[in-house]
């Protein structure tokens, strides 16, 4: 099987959907010319000629309703914000028309678009680049929300989105982009709503995604260190969650961390505490934790930056807790 | 065609319109889109617009008044026209008439099992130790802790419960004393002595407490709260009248007699001979066959007859449906199968529901006589005494006569005192002249 | 391209068309009647929330639909009762809708802001003050992007170009050169401000030539220039793919919405009379009956018509049976269950 980056990934879905279905384009600001701000459309403007891959005037808003307009009456733009902090500009397009165009007009109008980008922090960007704001559209009827960790999951899960006739919140993450992983070929789909167990384990249940799987996983080997098995379950779909295999997981092993790069108020990981407590109260040997992004703006400062995020050491001490073994 | 105008809802959120001003007088001519006057309402004075041409008949309302959306305010028709607009303004929603039938509330002495009493089947120490007995059982079946509330994790809590180990026994090692379920793993096998579920023994003599309290049972809560709201409102009057059973004993005693050489079918007693002639009586006396409800009398054209029966812990009323039309067989086959099953409360609710008029017998209980609380919305119940013989006056001589005492109580708001007595003539008639049922 | 204002056509109408001439003056008085009528039923707590009447507007609605093809896209904003009208959604499917029940043209989940017809191509009914003007730009996007003859109407007020939604749309437009008509509906006031006190120029067709775009200004009270205004503009999306934005200046004889007063703080109630003298239907019904188009007998026939027609459609939905439960949960997602977990 060969092995992508994310990012590569990312773009062999593109071309591979704008390939097989026409009525598939990209927009955004940088897609074309400039080969993408992180080059995740490289190449496809040669490919496929500027009607379907739209460079934008800086006009977030503006350019997001332009694709839900197309997408009202049946294209399937692929929308991509440079980053999610400058989508704050187009929610009113994502919440207002996309998410409820639907039910408004009795069933009768869908939006089958997908909006793409990278969220959450980088490296020392500052308090107005580093927000992941997924609770933000997760928290809305109508729209559904994915986030690959790995390239094999964006791939498939860009896919999956593209061809959903519902609109798709598609976050990506800029420190993801050059993770390098196993992808498999041709038609790769992982369906959207589903889960996965990335490390299977006895002792405690490890739930997290996008950019805080690769933190549970090491936070779960440095625990097999220490005889401790932690099993890490990768939402991959914020809406609709996959409570089924979070349950189950749960009810295996009686105890469970959830990790998430976010705030805490009212956050994804808050959902998924609700859900646990409220469906699998008796399996519970100890209170559900979180590791959260600190509840701050994000810093400049380099250390003060590393304090701010989730990093292994402390999704070890959490599950530790859950153990009574601190 | 005499037009309604209304206070018009002139915002989403007005409930109520202050007319400020009269803009048309009565008698002027008005045309559709003009002002008829200044309503002042929670965000702004707004005008009330003609929606119709004509006369301004009537002002309704004077200028001043706050009135309710939807309420008339005035008409406007052709001039001359007579204006039969209500005087009072629409009253507010009424109770829906014909549409829900209210019948008595199904929980009107439900028979509902008990709650679980607590475990008792363990109960492996002596009375008179030193641990206080469980309080009261709650549904979880948790054992009590010695002091205090005992923290553990809700999968502790349900391995000690599956495991029969006593929580209170067990050291925690979670945070404050938690236990979590590494500390049942080293707790031991289950059924150790420490461990079993005792069931709050009664004490007695000396050492023991001074009463004990007995929660409520939904029977018994709803017993009382239905009866006590009976005596409350309820104006009651009672009439008493002895009636002489003589022949009514002859007649059931040649019926039996006449039974016993075929098949048998059901003995019939003198309660379903009361409730048969009950039935027949209420039929020529309707107005005791009536519920009272509220803002009207209903008066039922059914017979259908409550009978109180006493079970464990408590009374209810299956009802026997249109007792009026059914033979002394039927009746009784019913009663006996009803009462049967009351006691084993397996009634379903509309076999306790729907009476139109009740009977309490304690004749079996030796009872003379004795005044039953009315079963609401029914309007009467009759109250009946043991059959006894006695010297009375017959004939102009003294002779003993098997006699039996009635009394009706009645609720004055449907049944007066004449009616209620007439009723219980005719009944009488019937009893001592068993051929009356038929006549 | 300069500002113009298009003079009125002098002279007689086309006899050619009377029909058409007809059936405007139809469509004008059945959006007036039934607007009327929204306005007494909402009195009456048939409908709630929100609605914005038309009563003043009718001729910029029909003239410029009036000019559409079947297959061209249209969105609004709010105050939409008479285009959906006008394009041919029934009065008893809108009036249904405004009562909020099943047999209304959104299922009674939109209300009285969200009329949508998919298969006329009336795309909604928008309640974000500028918030849809992007979305047309997008329909526009997807006709040349097919490579139809379609075109993308955008109704919106006056108001709603200070947004920057406004902005980004036209100058996308613009840019890319998208079969898009903005039609301005100036009627003065945005809810309680008027137009002199939100915007620093106050003839909106010159924002036009911030984006070298084709623009006109136009007398939205006569039908007819309203049309021809239209024409032109139809012509210049379809062939050269060009957008245009038009100012129509017109007037609304009632409140913002049903919590205004019709006059009181923002405007007077000489100026509101004064308007109502320019009242476009009977300036348009006059005007075919002093050309010979239409009798006058005709007109009253008409009204009366009209008047049953929407007594018809009031009743209807009066009668009608609101949407049952289960519909809550239905269309949040494609799939049709919406228990997006």
């Amino acid at each position: 099987m060969p092995t992508l980056t994310y990012r590569d990934a990312l773009n062999q879905a593109l071309r591979e959907e704008m390939a097989r279905d026409p009525d598939v384009f990209l927009m955004g600001e940088e897609v074309g010319v400039y080969q993408g701000a992180y080059k995740v459309s490289r190449g496809l403007l040669d490919e496929f000629g500027p009607m379907r891959v739209v460079d934008t005037p800086i006009t977030e808003l503006g350019f997001a309703g332009v694709g839900v307009g197309a997408a009202m009456v049946g294209l399937r733009p692929v929308i991509e914000f440079m980053t999610w902090n400058f989508a704050l500009l187009a929610i009113d397009q994502l919440v207002n028309s996309a998410a409820k165009m639907r039910y408004m007009s009795g069933g009768q109008v869908g939006v089958p678009a997908v909006f793409r980008g990278p969220g959450g922090a980088a490296l020392q960007l500052g308090a107005q680049h580093s927000q992941a704001f997924e609770s933000y559209y997760a928290h809305i009827p109508g729209l559904k929300v994915v986030m690959p960790a790995t390239p094999a999951d964006a791939k498939g899960l860009l896919k999956s989105a593209i061809r959903d006739d519902n609109p798709v919140v598609f976050i990506e993450g800029e420190m993801l982009y050059n993770l390098k992983g196993e992808v498999p070929d041709g038609e790769h789909l992982v369906p959207l709503g589903q889960a996965e167990i990335k490390r299977a384990g006895d002792h405690a249940t490890i739930v997290c995604h996008s950019k805080t799987v690769a933190v549970a996983l090491k936070a779960a080997e440095q625990l097999a260190g220490e005889g401790i098995e932690a099993e890490v379950v990768d939402l991959r779909t914020i809406r609709p969650l996959d409570t089924e295999t979070i349950l189950a997981s749960v009810t295996k092993t009686n105890r469970c961390v959830v990790a998430e790069e976010g705030w805490s108020f009212a956050g994804v990981g808050a959902q998924v505490v609700d859900t646990i407590q409220r469906e699998a109260f008796d399996a519970l040997d100890a209170p559900i934790l979180r590791v959260t992004g600190a509840d701050v703006p994000m810093p400049y400062n380099k250390v003060l930056e590393r304090a701010a995020k989730v990093d292994p050491a402390k999704v070890a001490a959490a599950v530790k807790q859950v153990l009574y073994l601190e | 065609m005499a037009t309604n105008v209304v206070m018009e809802a002139l915002s989403p959120t007005m409930e109520e319109g202050r007319l400020v001003e009269w803009k048309k007088q009565e008698g002027e001519p008005v045309a559709v889109g003009d002002v008829l006057a200044e309503v002042e309402t929670d965000k702004a004075v707004m005008e009330l617009v003609a929606r119709a041409g004509g006369t301004l008949l009537k002002q309704v309302v004077a200028a001043g008044t706050t009135v309710p959306v939807s309420q008339l305010v005035a008409v406007i028709g052709a001039p001359g026209e007579a204006v039969s607009a209500p005087a009072a303004p629409a009253p507010k929603a009424t109770a829906a008439p014909e549409t829900q039938a209210t019948q008595p509330t199904p929980d009107r002495s439900r028979p509902v099992s008990m709650p679980p009493a607590p475990a008792a089947s363990q109960a492996t120490e002596a009375p008179g130790t030193s641990r206080a007995p469980a309080p009261a059982p709650a549904g979880n079946g948790q054992p009590a802790p010695s002091g205090g509330r005992v923290k553990a994790s809700p999968l502790a809590k349900r391995m000690a419960a599956e495991r029969g180990i006593d929580l209170g026994a067990v050291s925690g090692s979670g945070p404050e004393g938690r236990v979590v379920a590494r500390d049942l793993a080293q707790a031991g096998a289950p059924q150790s002595a420490a461990a079993t579920v005792r069931a709050p023994t009664p004490m007695p003599g000396a050492t023991g407490p001074a009463y004990t309290d007995t929660p409520l049972t939904q029977i018994r809560k709803t017993i009382a709260k239905r009866l006590a709201q009976s005596i409350g409102p309820i104006p009651t009057f009672y009439l008493t009248t002895e009636v002489d059973m003589e022949r009514a004993w002859e007649a059931r005693e040649a019926l039996l007699e006449s039974a016993k050489g075929t098949d048998g079918g059901p003995k019939v007693s003198f309660n379903d001979l009361i409730i048969k002639a009950v039935a027949l009586a209420l039929r020529q006396h309707p107005a005791c066959n009536a519920w009272w409800q509220d803002d009207r009398i209903r008066y039922w054209n059914d017979v259908h007859i409550s009978m109180a029966v006493a079970i464990e812990d408590g009374l209810i009323t299956p009802v026997i449906r249109h007792a009026d039309r059914k033979s002394l067989r039927e009746i009784s086959t019913e009663a006996r199968d009803l009462a049967g099953r009351a006691r084993e409360r397996r009634l379903a609710p509309e076999e306790y529901t729907g009476g139109t008029f009740s009977i309490s017998n304690l004749g079996m209980l030796d009872i003379d006589e004795f005044t039953a609380v009315i079963n609401p919305p029914e309007a009467g119940i009759l109250a009946v005494g043991r059959i006894v013989p006695k010297p009375v006056a017959h004939d102009g001589a003294v002779a003993v006569r098997r006699r039996m005492r009635l009394t009706m109580s009645c609720d004055h708001r449907v049944i007066d005192g004449a009616t209620g007595a007439r009723f219980l003539q005719t009944l009488t008639g019937m009893l001592e002249n068993p051929l009356r049922m038929v006549y | 391209m300069a500002t113009s204002t298009r003079p009125r056509p002098r002279g007689g109408l086309d006899q050619a068309r009377a029909d058409q001439y007809r059936d405007w003056l139809r469509q004008m008085v059945l959006i007036r009647r039934f607007e009327e009528k929204a306005g007494e039923a909402y009195s009456l707590g048939k409908i709630g929330g929100f609605c914005h009447l038309y009563i003043g507007q009718e001729a910029v609605a029909v003239g410029s639909l009036a000019a559409l093809a079947p297959g061209d896209y249209i969105t609004c904003s709010y105050r939409e009762h008479g285009h959906a009208l006008a394009r041919g959604i029934s009065a008893r499917t809108v009036m249904a809708e405004l009562f909020g029940k099943a047999a209304g043209c959104s299922k009674g989940k939109g209300g009285s802001m969200h009329l949508f017809d998919a298969s006329l191509g009336f795309l909604g009914g928008h309640g974000i003050v500028g918030g849809h003007i992007p979305l047309a730009t997008g329909m526009a996007f997807a006709a040349k992007y097919r490579n139809t003859e379609q075109v993308a109407v955008c109704y919106f007020g006056e108001a709603a170009v200070n947004n920057g939604a406004f902005h980004e749309a036209l100058n996308m437009a613009a840019l890319w050169k998208l079969p898009c008509i903005y039609i301005c509906e100036n009627n003065r006031y945005g809810m309680g401000t008027a137009l002199e006190r939100a915007s620093a120029i106050y003839d909106i067709s010159e924002r036009a030539c911030s984006y070298d775009m084709a623009n006109e200004v136009v007398d939205g009270q006569d039908v007819l220039v309203m049309h021809a205004a239209m024409e032109r503009a139809v012509q210049r999306a379809r062939s050269d793919k060009h957008p245009t934005l038009l100012e129509v200046r017109t007037y609304r004889f009632m409140g913002h919405s049903m919590s205004d007063p019709i006059h009181g703080h923002y405007r007077t109630k000489e100026e509101v009379e004064d308007q109502r003298k320019r009242d476009p239907i009977a300036v348009w019904s006059h005007r075919l009956v002093a050309e010979g188009l239409l009798e006058e007998s005709a007109v009253k026939a008409l009204d009366k018509e009209i008047l049953q027609e929407v007594n018809d459609a009031y009743q209807f939905a009066d009668e009608a049976p609101d949407p049952e439960p289960g519909e809550l949960w239905a269309d949040v997602y494609a799939e049709g269950d919406g228990h997006g977990r």
